[in-house]
């Protein structure tokens, strides 16, 4: 559609563009910059100056035994979450789309957990699940299992995915009830009266509708498992027991702020750079799609 | 529907009710938690239904807290949420419109300096951000906390969308009454731009709100504190025992602001949520 309302000259768009092109080059760029130029450069231990290393930074990164581990669980953590919490979500929204009536009150009771933060969700079960006071613990040592997220890095690892998954399942609910119910009824009823049983209608007609969203929500579960999660991983675990669960964002703070290593910090944003310009392209690659259909 | 009320009816109904209950348990711990008295929890099992210390307990989170009281942190969280959801509509308004409604030098420049923003969220540039703030003095201060979580394009994205989608013949109308781009703003852009902001509204304050590591790490002084960051603080460094009870009570309080939001608003939300991700 072309618009046929255009106003002409410059000084009042530019007026208008002030505010937020002010702040993307005080807030964004400037210290977008920063970090791709601090990662060229080692700081000596008192920060007076630094000296010029190139590549040295990253090639060291590359070489780092705990940086490697750190993509490896980064690449883990991400996708038991997405998976988890998507699988959960499409079987809650399969069964709600079943009811004639009563989807809308399973919604409302589904989707508020959506509300509460990650670093509140961390808290939440990290409670039930502390070694000395956890209810879930304690019946689980009842049974005989000794569990203790503090120095066991699978049961670690388990538990921030559980309790980053927890909130998201609202999210992908809701996508996912959403697809569903925009599928016709007349196709699933005409196959039923073919003789087609549930199992195969799901498999047969709901699941390849429901793909553009299925293939939406796991580009958009990644990057929320990348990048908003920190929370959960800084109240439950800090990133231990022995950086089982330092996903590389974690990493960023811990050796940035804690490790106090700068030059190692910025390369490491500016590795994510990469990351994060790889998953935008891929996902407006697929929005451009989604938009044309 | 194909089934009719059979016995997969049921056990549709069956499965979200224990879907619902799997899902609210870790929250309902959480506010049994929140009103019984610490040696209740320190000797487990705790008990699964809530005690008598719930305005106790309350009170003490609201006004005394353990490194400053929880109504100032409900404050400072409401300010930066605020902040972040009505500056972020605001500036993205004004820079929506100006790329959309007008032809000028450097316009597909600017749009990308803005959409580029999309690519490095705070939490990949947050040192070098944090430097930034620190040598603009704005450490401890709403100003910090609010304008760099500002710098991102998600709603003039939204609204570029929108303004796209508004249909000729209703802007002709007013071009033709003579409308210059201020009045035409007013009068057309903005009236119909009102369910898009509130599903924005929604969406913004959550997300400030809910935000962790930026006031984590520009918060130092506990008075300006936000609740979601302050929790942690809350833990002890050492062995001892965290103060469940206070805890717990101060996560359902910063939980309450944005679910009611979610629930009251819930129309908006989904509208929100799905024209933020399209």
């Amino acid at each position: 559609m072309r618009r046929t309302v255009i106003f002409k000259g410059w000084k009042l768009p530019i007026l208008l563009l002030l505010p937020q092109l002010t702040i993307t080059a005080l807030f964004f760029f400037y210290p977008a910059g920063q970090a791709i130029w601090e990662s060229l450069f080692i700081p000596d231990p008192f920060g007076l100056k630094s000296q010029f290393v190139g590549t040295g930074n990253f090639e060291f990164l590359l070489s780092d035994r705990y940086y490697r581990n750190s993509f490896r669980t980064t690449a883990v953590f991400s996708i038991s979450v997405t998976f988890l919490s998507m699988g959960i979500a499409l079987y809650l929204a399969v069964l709600a789309d079943r009811l004639i009536k009563g989807a809308g009150i399973y919604s409302s009771l589904l989707i508020w957990p959506y509300a509460v933060a990650p670093a509140i969700a961390g808290v939440l079960w990290l409670f039930m699940f502390n070694t000395r006071v956890g209810v879930v613990s304690w019946y689980i040592g009842l049974l005989g299992y000794d569990w203790n997220h503090v120095l066991n890095q699978g049961e670690a690892m388990g538990l921030v995915v559980l309790a980053s998954s927890w909130g998201r399942i609202s999210y992908n609910f809701l996508f996912f009830l959403a697809g569903l119910q925009a599928i016709p009824k007349s196709v699933i009823e005409a196959a039923a009266i073919d003789g087609a049983k549930f199992w195969r209608r799901f498999r047969t007609i709901v699941i390849p509708l429901l793909s553009p969203i299925t293939f939406f929500l796991l580009v958009v579960n990644i990057v929320y498992a990348f990048f908003e999660t920190f929370g959960v991983i800084h109240t439950i675990t800090s990133g231990g027991p022995q950086q089982a669960t330092t996903t590389l964002v974690y990493k960023v703070f811990s050796d940035g702020f804690v490790g106090q290593d700068l030059g190692s910090s910025a390369a490491q944003s500016v590795i994510l750079l990469f990351v994060v310009g790889l998953l935008t392209v891929i996902q407006f690659k697929f929005i451009e799609r989604k938009v044309h259909y | 529907m194909v089934e009719k009320k059979g016995l997969s009816y049921w056990l549709s109904h069956a499965g979200l009710i224990l879907g619902v209950i799997v899902i609210g348990f870790p929250i309902w711990l959480a506010f049994v938690a929140s009103t019984v008295t610490q040696s209740e929890i320190v000797s487990p099992p705790m008990p699964l239904l809530p005690g008598g210390e719930f305005i106790t307990n309350y009170k003490e989170a609201l006004f005394s807290g353990i490194n400053a009281p929880v109504a100032l942190m409900l404050l400072n969280s409401t300010i930066m949420a605020l902040g972040i959801a009505l500056g972020k509509i605001f500036i993205s308004l004004l820079s929506a419109f100006a790329i959309v409604y007008f032809r000028f030098p450097g316009r597909q420049l600017f749009f990308w300096m803005i959409f580029l923003t999309l690519m490095l969220p705070i939490e990949v540039r947050i040192v070098p951000s944090y430097g930034v703030v620190a040598q603009f003095g704005m450490l401890n201060s709403y100003s910090g906390l609010i304008f760099p979580l500002i710098a991102s394009a998600t709603a003039t994205f939204l609204f570029r969308q929108f303004f796209l989608t508004i249909p000729n013949e209703l802007t002709e109308a007013a071009r033709v009454d003579g409308a210059g781009p201020v009045r035409f703003f007013f009068d057309i852009i903005l009236p119909m731009s009102k369910t898009n902001i509130a599903a924005l509204f929604v969406i913004l304050f959550i997300y400030g709100w809910n935000q962790f590591l930026w006031p984590l790490l520009i918060t130092t002084d506990p008075s300006m504190n936000t609740i979601v960051m302050g929790i942690k603080q809350m833990f002890p460094s050492g062995d001892d025992n965290a103060n469940w009870p206070v805890i717990m009570a101060t996560s359902l309080l910063a939980m309450v602001p944005p679910v009611l939001i979610v629930i009251f608003m819930q129309k908006f939300f989904v509208r929100g949520l799905i024209e933020s991700e399209k």
